[in-house]
């Protein structure tokens, strides 16, 4: 089994620690696994992007062009990776700022709220895990359980007392997410 | 030979470190006169099993030839930086470099300004004799203003050379520094004192005080096309004017 | 005891990997897409556990010139850049190899020429094989294609580089140095002492003892005649290292039509375009040079008469090509595809340029 996953957004909107916590939970759960940042100064306010592949096989190319899924959170990204999503494969997006949803049909579109849900629920630190959260439910790459266990050991001790805000934002992310 | 002198005669003798290699510089140059003090300073401060040291590009070039110590042949203008690694290795050791003004003024004067701000404690030896002996008597960063030379042949203008560039006092607000010094060796007296002053830089090293550095204002009997007396005459009359003698900064 | 397995970078594993080695100093720079080698050692604070020395240099010039000093005392010391970085280090290098001096450089190769691009590259191999600075000399080269081996080529490039008294650079681009992958670190080893060094590197340049004579550190030596001499030594190093170091990986070249041959990054991209094919029916093995130089060359000869065809790729305009061609002696045809300027190519981009070699 092999996920082929891409993240896109702006920077600063946590798209490769997203990536990242998605990549220790595949750890976690002994799989192999390789994530590939977009890196530089486009990582400062411009878009950001992260190849994570999960696998049960060694992986050979780090980078792709073509994803089972990919999470979209803002428009160039969409316009970008729309046509990259394997047919039957997946794409989660957040409405927010988006003027032009996706349009294929050949494949399975999820809208997530998160941008808006952070704003209103208070948890705009932890938008990044609720978005996380829609792909746990989706497409279940890896367990909620790993995820924790990945957060728990890539997380400063002193910050551990963040780990309950961070499964609640993924639990929600988990309740909020639809299929278009 | 030894036979010749009673030791209880002896007067002065050549140092123990400096070794019998027949020497390339030519007559009346001032760097035999500073690698003789370098030996000494080393042999009396028992360091010779401690000391490395750094020669540059330029006309010590082969200082590793005449002075029996561990050196390291540094790329022209890199020994600040190939000192800095020696003596942070190997914090223990005596580490100095010997430069001319082209290695440390021109192409070196990066790692120069970078290892004293560091206060890297290492001692850089500096020989200013205002012009490029090695490579047939050029202009150097320190050549002064009207004073002809292969590639001034009309004389050093403003407009197309720029100024004499004093780095000794350009290092003294940095920060690492704890000793500047200018000193000739012309001079019997001179010579003394030079090596008093030489001494002290060696001692700053190894008490880890920061960065020491010892100018000599130099002759250069062959690129300036003088007799040796010559030599020394002018450099009293032009070159003391613009880089005077003295220590430039103590801390 | 099982040692744990991490989740780190490239540049990481290499920064890790150096402390784990008994590294005695690092002297860098910082330069995009390699600047968590020195952030991940000053982090680490190296000196306060195995007394491993970290300087960030005022520049590439210097920090080559530190490693050469460092190298002249016998240490094991090392230094990375990429690109842009690497050309200011190549006098260093020259001088390091004219000095026989052992040194670890890194290249995470971003796209040139000049300030050129920072994304992934492998544009620099012509100058790390085939001379870079002045002179004839060789340089060790090591292309690692995971984020483990980025790891582990710290400690063969150090080793081979002591073993033969010649520097050894890691080449490596922003894709390796910048993923993460799991990768088990190698076991702490002590840092040698002065006496160790004393006695295994006596040319080490660590203070004149009474019953040596004294240790020089140069690349000079004006009469011709010598030189010369010197020259002749170091070509028959050279051919030693060709003889006994080569590395290569070999994945389905048994039954291959078709090869690719492929280093770094543009390994593991060819990799997929390998299942991509045989999943389509045509027969792809993937040869993988671990060592850039010494290259492969006997062991790809053989191909000439196994497969029908070679496409190497590169992230370049067609560089190591030369060298697979020379290899099977142009027998079989041998093509290039490349993307240049920080263009990763894609597996199924790549895919179509071995159908193209097949008709």
């Amino acid at each position: 089994m092999q996920h082929e996953i891409i993240i896109a957004g702006f920077g600063g909107q946590g798209v490769l620690s997203m990536g990242k916590i998605l990549t220790y939970a595949g750890l976690m759960e002994n799989k192999e696994v390789t994530w590939f940042p977009s890196y530089g100064p486009e990582q400062r306010g411009g878009t950001a992007n992260v190849t994570v592949i999960l696998s049960d096989e060694r992986i050979s190319s780090p980078v792709l062009n073509e994803y089972d899924a990919a999470i979209i959170l803002n428009q160039p990204s969409l316009e970008k990776f729309e046509p990259s999503v394997k047919p039957g494969g997946i794409l989660i997006y957040d409405g927010y700022g988006i003027t032009h949803p996706p349009t294929r049909r050949d494949i399975r579109v999820y809208e997530i709220e998160a941008m808006n849900t952070a704003t209103n629920e208070n948890m705009s630190k932890t938008f990044n895990m609720i978005v996380l959260g829609g792909l746990l439910k989706v497409l279940n790459p890896v367990k909620l359980d790993s995820v924790m266990a990945g957060l728990k050991k890539t997380l400063p001790e002193r910050h551990h007392h963040l780990l309950p805000v961070n499964e609640k934002a993924i639990l929600r992310g988990m309740e909020i997410i639809k299929e278009k | 030979m030894e036979n010749i002198v009673d030791p209880a005669n002896l007067v002065y003798d050549k140092p123990r470190l400096m070794n019998d290699n027949p020497m390339h510089y030519c007559p009346g140059c001032s760097h035999g006169v500073v690698h003789k003090l370098v030996a000494e300073v080393i042999d009396e401060m028992g360091l010779e099993e401690k000391t490395i040291g750094v020669a540059p590009v330029g006309c010590a070039v082969f200082a590793y030839n005449y002075i029996d110590i561990d050196w390291i042949e540094a790329a022209h203008g890199r020994a600040p930086a190939v000192a800095t690694a020696a003596k942070r290795l190997n914090p223990d050791k005596m580490v100095f470099t010997y430069q001319g003004d082209g290695d440390l003024a021109a192409i070196g004067t990066a790692e120069t300004i970078h290892a004293c701000n560091r206060g890297e404690n290492i001692v850089i030896i500096f020989i200013n004799n205002a012009i490029y002996g090695m490579t047939g008597g050029q202009m150097a960063p320190t050549t002064l203003m009207e004073m002809a030379t292969a590639t001034c042949p009309y004389g050093r203008n403003a407009s197309l050379n720029g100024y004499p560039l004093k780095i000794s006092e350009l290092l003294v607000p940095v920060e690492g520094t704890c000793l500047i010094a200018r000193e000739t060796v012309h001079t019997a007296a001179a010579v003394k004192k030079a090596k008093k002053m030489l001494r002290k830089a060696f001692e700053n090293a190894m008490a880890g005080k920061g960065t020491s550095v010892v100018e000599f204002v130099s002759t250069c009997a062959s690129g300036w096309k003088m007799t040796p007396d010559q030599a020394n005459q002018w450099m009293v009359a032009n070159m003391l004017p613009v880089y005077p003698l003295g220590i430039l900064k103590e801390k | 005891m099982a040692e744990e397995v991490k989740l780190l970078k490239g540049n990481e594993a290499i920064a890790l990997a150096a402390i784990r080695y008994g590294t005695d100093g690092y002297f860098g720079y910082p330069i995009t897409p390699q600047s968590e080698i020195m952030e991940t050692l000053m982090d680490e604070k190296p000196w306060e556990t195995t007394g491993m020395v970290v300087l960030q240099a005022e520049s590439e010039v210097a920090a080559i010139n530190m490693v050469y000093g460092g190298a002249a005392c016998g240490k094991r010391v090392m230094t990375s850049s990429s690109s842009p970085g690497i050309s200011l280090k190549q006098e260093g290098i020259s001088y390091m190899a004219g000095a026989e001096l052992p040194g670890l450089i890194v290249n995470v190769m971003r796209g040139g020429p000049g300030l050129g691009t920072i994304q992934p590259s492998q544009a620099d191999y012509f100058q790390t094989v085939k001379g870079g600075g002045h002179g004839d000399y060789r340089l060790i080269t090591l292309a690692p294609a995971s984020v483990q081996e980025m790891a582990d080529h710290v400690a063969l490039g150090f080793d081979l580089s002591f073993k033969y008294c010649n520097p050894a650079m890691i080449l490596a681009d922003g894709v390796i140095g910048q993923m993460m992958e799991k990768v088990v670190l190698p076991e702490q080893r002590p840092r040698k002492s002065e006496a160790e060094i004393r006695r295994e590197q006596p040319w080490a340049t660590l203070g004149k003892t009474r019953d040596r004579k004294p240790n020089i550190i140069t690349s000079l030596e004006l009469d011709s005649s010598v030189m010369e001499k010197n020259n002749l030594r170091f070509q028959a190093k050279y051919k030693a290292i060709e003889e006994n170091e080569v590395l290569y990986e070999e994945i389905q070249c048994e039954d291959a039509d078709y090869l690719i041959v492929a280093f770094g990054s543009a390994a593991r991209i060819s990799q997929k375009v390998m299942e991509l094919a045989r999943k389509e029916g045509i027969k792809v093995g993937l040869f993988r040079p671990i060592t850039l130089w010494p290259f492969p060359t006997r062991r790809l000869n053989d191909y000439k008469d196994k497969v029908k065809g070679i496409l190497t790729v590169e992230l370049n305009a067609g560089q190591m090509v030369e060298d697979v061609r020379l290899a099977v002696e142009c027998k079989i045809p041998v093509e290039h595809y490349g993307r240049l300027g920080g263009i990763v190519p894609t597996p199924q981009e790549v895919l179509e340029q071995i159908k193209k070699l097949k008709n």
